[in-house]
């Protein structure tokens, strides 16, 4: 779907024109390409604090073949060009104060920041600080970020990871997403790690090769984008769907390789059936039978909630919430058949967040969702599984495309990077918390809302 | 002469199958043609199973109204479709027989270790029926091609006449008797005394059986719906006797005439696929066993000059395939009679039930004996779905295959399919 006002913005003219009224200036954002480099240009890193990230991230950056430049001083000077990232190393914070030195690294550095720039943040959780200054410091960062986020233009974005300490060794896999294409509508977020062992460095072209996962909802719009990037990542996707979309279903399998299960989710013996289809497909392998499991599929029945009987009220709930946690449990309880290491996605909303008029059934069940893995991580992280949410702000789907224009205009520029984001990039979120060399990032929600103004 | 031993081979493994939901003639499938049904009916299949890019052993479908550009239609499908283009097929034709037949074929190759895996199917399109150029026409036209001068030509032109425009419609009749099969069913009808209420009851069972087995999932992994239709379009979970029993007969004549476009299979277009495979290639692609193609057998009769009624050839298949397999007419837990009338099936039943009969027809001592009912046609048949006629095979062998797996270990089916020209097919499917 083409966003014919972020080409206008673009174009020469264009450019002349909203310039000189002030409109919105959308940049064209950078997305991940397989073969293409991590970033598009150089990296520079700073302290605030005596931190202690600086080799890990080096360590991640030399292997990307990325160069790190010497960090802009305050007049501007620099040895690289314009860095294509700007990171943070804010671990050593002790007091608010420590965070001058943040000012000082940033400002100038942001200045010269390339369009689709990546900056990010890291620091040590709050809620593990030793004193009170301490825990503010590391706080402000969660301000900081988010201002940052919005005074960006051109595509570039800014992210916080909370890195505890135990956790370094996790840092790779969220570092190289939050600096690459794969993260291009994801802004202003706070994402906290967590210590995981990890295996080996795997395939960075096919991270998820060898895996089985399964995608609900995935005939079509954003699952059928989350199907697609799983496989060109190396997975066998189970596409999941109701069998009156079996159409479409089959085509999206056919397309990537991967098998058609024509399931409604929210019959009785869902969980069961899947978990047998599993058995019968699946096992032999390795020790379980599945990798990965994305709960994406949902529905939305909006009416004011003075207006909104039982049957639209139960039937998204039924979708959104229920059927996630009974799939869930039964994966759980099933000997055999998930993974240890397994990954475990759902698909939350950005009404979940910040709710929304006429969708109080739909905002609730996304609330859940986000609740039900914050619930589940601990139980999750004991046999080195994670389960996240991801929740999409306003994605461009052929049902936006169907919204009058004036609501589709607003409803895709209240965000930071001025635009809607696309179905593959809320795959390419999903897709990066699948990875082996994801175990660090568990229990978290992350926002694919290209920082929205809703709920922030 | 059918061969009364068996020799000594593996049995092929029937994994799953795939059909579109058959739609009512002229209706949703209107513009879909043959080669488009089968190709996405094998395209279902291949995302079902996983098989894009796979080379199978062979796959073996055919249509009985076929155009002319459905040349090679079997093998053009394969090409359309996301198997692996090295995978040979080819064109059956058994009238309804021939998903039946294809099955028995692709299974046949199988147990003599020819193949390791292949499809079997059918697709049949009443809507897109082949309209052919009248005779007469055709000669005006033949003549025009081969005329040499613009005299020649006006010569030829001069020969056509306004009539010669109505296109000859390819009827479901017998080409040699000129009755419709319904014609030809209702004679069986009154000659085995099936009432009308009989053939409603069946009738009512079939709709409210599909429609139970739809509810409950069970097709959810044996069909992907097709231009907007996810159900038979022919089905009517609502059906009743009191509904049915105002009907008027369509078939037979007066007094007495039972058969109605109700206990009669509507004309409809459809497609199936069965994928079969020796147990060993299933185990290699994690494919599943669902049951085993045990046996077939296809049998025909003389409705012309003999006496027997035209549908009545599965009748004669039967016991020689039994006795084949040393097993008795109830060793059974599921029987699949296709319904290409209700008529039909009380009439083959009845049939086996009768001691003169099976006496003086069959060459038996004693009558197969009598079914029961509550195991036949459990999950609805023709009369509910449809039937487009080459494809009425396939979805009988997929279902029944996934009814066997369902049942558990050693559970046996068996199938009966009747086809015009006197013909008739069954086999015996075990889990
Ligand atoms: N599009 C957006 O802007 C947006 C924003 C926030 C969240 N989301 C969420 O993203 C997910 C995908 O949304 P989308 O826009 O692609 O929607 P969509 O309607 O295009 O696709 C949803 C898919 O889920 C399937 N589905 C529905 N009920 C099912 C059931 N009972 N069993 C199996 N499959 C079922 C549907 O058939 C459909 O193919 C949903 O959870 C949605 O709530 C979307």
């Amino acid at each position: 779907m083409s966003d014919w006002y972020r080409d206008f913005a673009n174009s020469g003219f264009g450019t002349t024109i909203t310039k000189q009224l002030g409109l919105p200036r959308p940049g064209v954002l950078r997305r991940y390409e397989p073969g293409g480099p991590l970033l598009p240009g150089t990296a520079v890193i700073g302290s605030a604090g005596e931190g202690r990230l600086r080799d890990t991230v080096s360590a991640v950056l030399k292997d990307a073949g990325v160069t790190v430049q010497s960090p802009v001083t305050a007049d501007g000077a620099s040895d690289g060009g314009k860095p294509a990232a700007v990171i943070l190393d804010a671990t050593g914070l002790s007091t608010p104060g420590d965070l001058t030195a943040a000012h000082d690294f940033l400002a100038p550095a942001l200045k010269r920041l390339r369009p689709s720039g990546r900056v990010i943040l890291l620091a040590d959780p709050p809620s593990d600080a030793a004193s009170p200054a301490q825990a503010a410091a590391r706080q402000a960062l969660d301000g900081l970020v988010r201002s940052i986020g919005k005074e960006l233009r051109e595509g570039s974005t800014a992210n916080l990871l909370y890195v505890p300490a135990g956790a370094e060794g996790a840092l790779a896999s969220p570092l190289r997403f939050f600096l690459s294409g794969r993260s291009a509508y994801v802004d202003g977020q706070v994402v906290t790690l967590s210590a995981a062992t990890l295996p080996a460095a795997e395939d960075d072209e096919k991270p998820l090769a060898g895996k089985v996962a399964v995608v609900t909802g995935a005939a079509r719009g954003i699952g059928a984008a989350i199907a697609k990037v799983m496989a060109r990542d190396g997975a066998h996707v189970v596409a999941v769907d109701v069998p009156a979309s079996g159409q479409s279903l089959a085509e999206v399998a056919n397309e990537i390789g991967g098998t058609a299960f024509q399931l409604d989710i929210t019959a009785d013996d869902a969980p069961q059936r899947l978990v047998e289809h599993l058995r019968e497909r699946h096992s032999g392998g390795g020790q379980g039978c599945v990798d990965i499991v994305v709960h994406n599929a949902g529905i939305t029945r909006d009416k004011l909630l003075v207006n909104m009987d039982a049957a639209r009220w139960n039937s998204v709930m039924a979708v959104n919430l229920q059927a996630q946690l009974d799939i869930t449990q039964a994966l759980l309880d099933a000997d055999g058949v998930l993974n240890d290491d397994a990954r475990i996605v759902c698909v939350s909303s950005q009404s979940g967040i910040a709710g929304n008029r006429g969708q109080t059934n739909y905002a609730a069940s996304k609330a859940g969702v986000i609740g039900m893995v914050r619930a589940w991580a601990p139980v999750f992280a004991e046999r080195r599984a994670t389960i996240n949410a991801v929740a999409p702000g306003f994605i461009v789907t052929e049902m936006t495309a169907k919204m009058p224009l004036g609501t589709r205009e607003v409803g895709s520029r209240l965000n930071s990077l001025q635009q809607g984001g696309l179905p593959v990039d809320v795959a390419e979120t999903i897709a990066w918390l699948s990875q082996p060399g994801s175990g660090g990032v568990n229990g978290q929600t992350v926002r694919v809302c290209g920082q929205s103004l809703l709920g922030a | 002469m059918a061969s009364n031993t068996k020799p000594t081979t593996r049995k092929a493994a029937i994994v799953g199958g795939n059909r579109i939901p058959f739609a009512r003639s002229n209706s949703k499938y209107a513009q879909a043609s043959n080669q488009d049904m089968l190709t996405a009916t094998l395209d279902g299949l291949v995302a079902r199973f996983g098989l894009q890019g796979k080379v199978l052993g062979e796959v073996v479908a055919g249509a009985v109204l076929k155009h002319s550009r459905d040349f090679n239609l079997t093998r053009e499908s394969v090409l359309g479709s996301k198997l692996s283009a090295t995978t040979p097929a080819y064109d059956v034709q058994q009238a309804c027989g021939t998903g039946l037949e294809a099955a028995i074929l692709v299974a046949n190759k199988i147990a003599l270790g020819q193949i390791e895996s292949g499809i079997a199917g059918g697709v049949d399109t009443t809507s897109d029926a082949p309209l052919a150029v009248n005779d007469d026409l055709r000669r005006v036209l033949i003549s025009l091609n081969n005329a040499k001068t613009m005299q020649d030509r006006l010569r030829a032109l001069g020969g056509f006449r306004p009539g010669m425009l109505a296109p000859e419609i390819p009827r479901n009749a017998e080409p040699r008797t000129g009755l419709a099969m319904g014609d030809h069913a209702a004679i069986t009808a009154k000659e085995w005394e099936i009432g009308r209420e009989e053939q409603d009851e069946l009738t009512v069972r079939s709709h409210h059986n599909l429609a139970a087995a739809y509810d409950r999932g069970f097709f959810d992994d044996l069909l992907t719906p097709y231009l907007g239709l996810s159900r038979d379009q022919n089905l009517r979970p609502d059906s009743s006797i009191e509904k049915l029993a105002k009907l008027n007969p369509v078939f037979g004549k007066g007094e007495g005439a039972t058969m109605t476009a109700g206990n009669s299979t509507p004309l409809s277009d459809g497609a199936s696929a069965v994928l079969l495979a020796s147990d060993e290639w299933a185990e290699a692609q994690g494919l599943p066993v669902l049951a085993h193609f045990v046996d077939g057998q296809t049998a025909a009769v003389d409705y012309v000059h003999g006496g027997e009624g035209l549908l009545m050839a599965p009748v004669y298949a039967m016991p020689v395939m039994l006795a084949r397999n040393g097993l008795t007419l109830q060793d059974f837990d599921f029987y699949e009679i296709h319904e290409a009338f209700a008529s039909t099936v009380l009439a083959t039943m009845k049939a086996w039930e009768d001691p003169a009969f099976c006496k003086e027809k069959l060459g038996l001592d004693a009558p197969l004996g009598s079914i029961d009912r509550s195991k036949l046609n459990v999950n609805g048949s023709s009369l509910a779905a449809g039937h487009p006629f080459a494809a009425t095979g396939g979805r009988i062998v997929a279902s029944l295959a996934k009814m066997l797996h369902e049942a558990g270990p050693g559970k046996r089916g068996l199938i009966s399919i009747c086809a015009a020209g006197g013909q008739g097919v069954v086999a015996i499917l075990e889990s």
